[in-house]
Formats: structure tokens, sequence, C-alpha cells
């Protein structure tokens, strides 16, 4: 998923005529995904115990969706904050040189960087990127505008209404965050290093669930990325 | 303050600091080759757990229960091409059959 480009800074900055418009345009279909899999979290932060103002401030402050759904759920499953937080922003670790391939096409000012670098999400990225490691940067913002207000108002129509459901075990809810992680995962391992980190990620954490603490297995999975070491 | 909202603060504090990183400070310096391919592998890892955990763990214990059915049931949903809300309501669906079921 992350293509970090090889010279960017060399292209010289002829910034892209694409519009806002286009890439709210292009983001479009994403943007209902992204609604529903935003109600989803609603439903299940609550049912963890969030009430229904947490997850929406978490939404609206925090604005990573796989993250969200790992502090969450390690949290709900009793795992330490500290467990509940190492696990999201590991996961939100990529957002590091996914932010470093787009700052050359972000040109503003440091206040004007920092806001357009929150709108970053994978598939506001994903659209904006013209190949080549050129960004438009517009694009970005555009899409990753309505992405935002899908995920928030997703969010919101979850967490307000979903006390309506009842029983969440009785419903299969508790099996519906495996498969969105598994949703998720599905697109990142196409290949057979990232499909071997995968396999590696959920032995080490399946071994370490009855020794250590919830939510300690989730982080310690992540050294499965060394295999990607390049000698 | 509870333990949900440090939770909310810190997640989203630290989000919003590793989003900024790159076009806040490094300029648009690529990654070195070595590091890009760790990081490409992060997500991945993390995710697998996360699906492991979620479906297999009870707590401190390795349970085999209802959620398995509904998760090979999100996989094949998923080797189907449906879409992300279809591929989450089977899950919970056919978790909540077998549970209806036994």
């Amino acid at each position: 998923m992350i293509t970090v480009s090889g010279e960017p800074e060399g292209a010289g900055i002829t910034v892209s005529e694409r519009t806002y418009r286009d890439g709210a345009r292009a983001v479009a279909p994403l943007a209902v995904a992204v609604l529903g899999f935003g109600v989803s979290f609603g439903v299940l932060a609550r049912t963890v115990g969030f009430g229904w103002l947490a997850p929406i401030v978490m939404s609206a402050t925090t604005f990573a969706g796989s993250a969200q759904f790992a502090a969450v759920s390690v949290l709900g499953d009793g795992g330490t904050v500290a467990a509940a937080v190492g696990a999201a922003l590991l996961l939100n670790a990529r957002y590091g040189p996914i932010g470093v391939s787009v700052a050359p096409w972000l040109t503003g000012p440091l206040p004007s960087r920092f806001l357009h670098a929150q709108l970053v999400v994978d598939e506001s990225w994903a659209i904006s990127a013209e190949g080549d490691g050129r960004f438009a940067p517009r694009m970005l913002v555009g899409a990753g505008l309505v992405l935002y207000g899908s995920w928030v108002a997703g969010t919101a129509v979850g967490a307000l209404g979903g006390e309506a459901l009842g029983d969440p075990a009785a419903l299969g809810l508790d099996a519906a965050f495996p498969a969105l992680f598994l949703t998720l995962v599905a697109p990142q391992v196409r290949g057979w290093k990232p499909l071997l980190a995968a396999t590696l990620g959920a032995t080490i954490a399946l071994a370490l669930t009855p020794a250590a603490p919830a939510g300690v297995p989730i982080v310690a999975a992540a050294v499965a990325c060394l295999l990607g070491v390049r000698r | 303050m509870s333990s949900t909202w440090v939770l909310v603060l810190l997640v989203g504090a630290g989000t919003v600091a590793i989003k900024s990183l790159g076009p806040v400070l490094l300029g648009g310096r690529p990654l070195p080759e070595r590091l890009t391919g760790v990081v490409e592998l992060l997500a991945p890892a993390v995710l697998g757990a996360l699906v492991a955990v979620q479906t297999f763990g009870q707590g401190q214990a390795l349970a085999l229960d209802a959620r398995l059915i509904g998760v090979a049931a999100a996989g094949i949903a998923l080797w189907r091409k449906a879409p992300l809300l279809v591929v989450v309501i089977v899950a919970a669906a056919a978790t909540a059959l077998a549970r209806a079921l036994t």
C-alpha cells in the first residue's frame, strides 16, 4: 500500500490543475463505504461502554478508522489505556511515510501544511496520487473533506442510534470487529511478503494472548514487519 | 478523567503528530529504501494480529466460538468482492444465526 515516491523533489513544483471538486467527486463512492464504517464504529464503541459523545469526539479529532477501532476494541477487551494507545499509534505509523510522500506538494505556510496533513487518509491519499510520486493537493483536500464529513456523520448516527439495537452478542456484533479488520487487511496482502507479515503477526498475537495483558500481543505482533528489512 | 477520555485524547494527539510529521518537518525527503520495506509491512502485521485476536481471544484465553463462523462468512463475502458494509453485516448475521441455533 505504501509507495514512497523516489524523487519528487527533482520534479519541480508544478501544482496540478485538478480542483477540490475533482477530489470530492472521485472519492464519492468510497465515502459511502466510509459512512457505513463510521456507523459501525459508533455502534461498536457504544457497545463497549464509550457512551455517545466520546466516539463522535474521537472521530472528529483522530480521523483514522482502523486505529480507532483498534483502540476501542483493546480497551473493550479489558486492556490498559497504554496498550490501546500503542496499538492505535502502531496502526497509524504508516501515515509517517505517507505524509513524507505528499509533503513536496503541500507548499503553503506551516499552519496550512499542518491542516492539509490531517486530511490525509488512505483513501484521499490514493485518490490524489497522479503517478510518478506526484500529488494533486486540491484533490487531496476535496477528497479528504468529503471523507471526514462521512466519517464523523456516520459515527454520530451509530453512536446515537446504536442503543436501539439491543444485545450486541445476540446480534453477532462481536464478529463485526474481526470482519472489519479482515476487510482492511485484504487489499494490503497482495503479494507474498505482506501476506507472510500478516500471518506472522496473527501467530505472534495468538501465541502471546494467554501470557500477556490484553493489547500487548497486538503491539508485539508489529515485529513481523521486520520481514521487510532490505539488505 | 475516565480511561475513555484519556484514550480519545492520547490517540488523537498521537495521530495528529504522526500525520503532521512529513508535511510540517521533513519537507518531502523520501525515506531511506531500507526503512520503506519495514514500514510497508507494519499495517499488514498489526491488522493480521487484530483479526486473529478478535476472532479467537476471550480475555486472556483463546476460544473457538460462533465468531469464527462469522469471520469465515466475511472471508467468503470478501472473496466474492462484496462491499465493506455487506461483509460486516454478513459476519454479524452468520454469528447471530449460529448462536440462535446452538
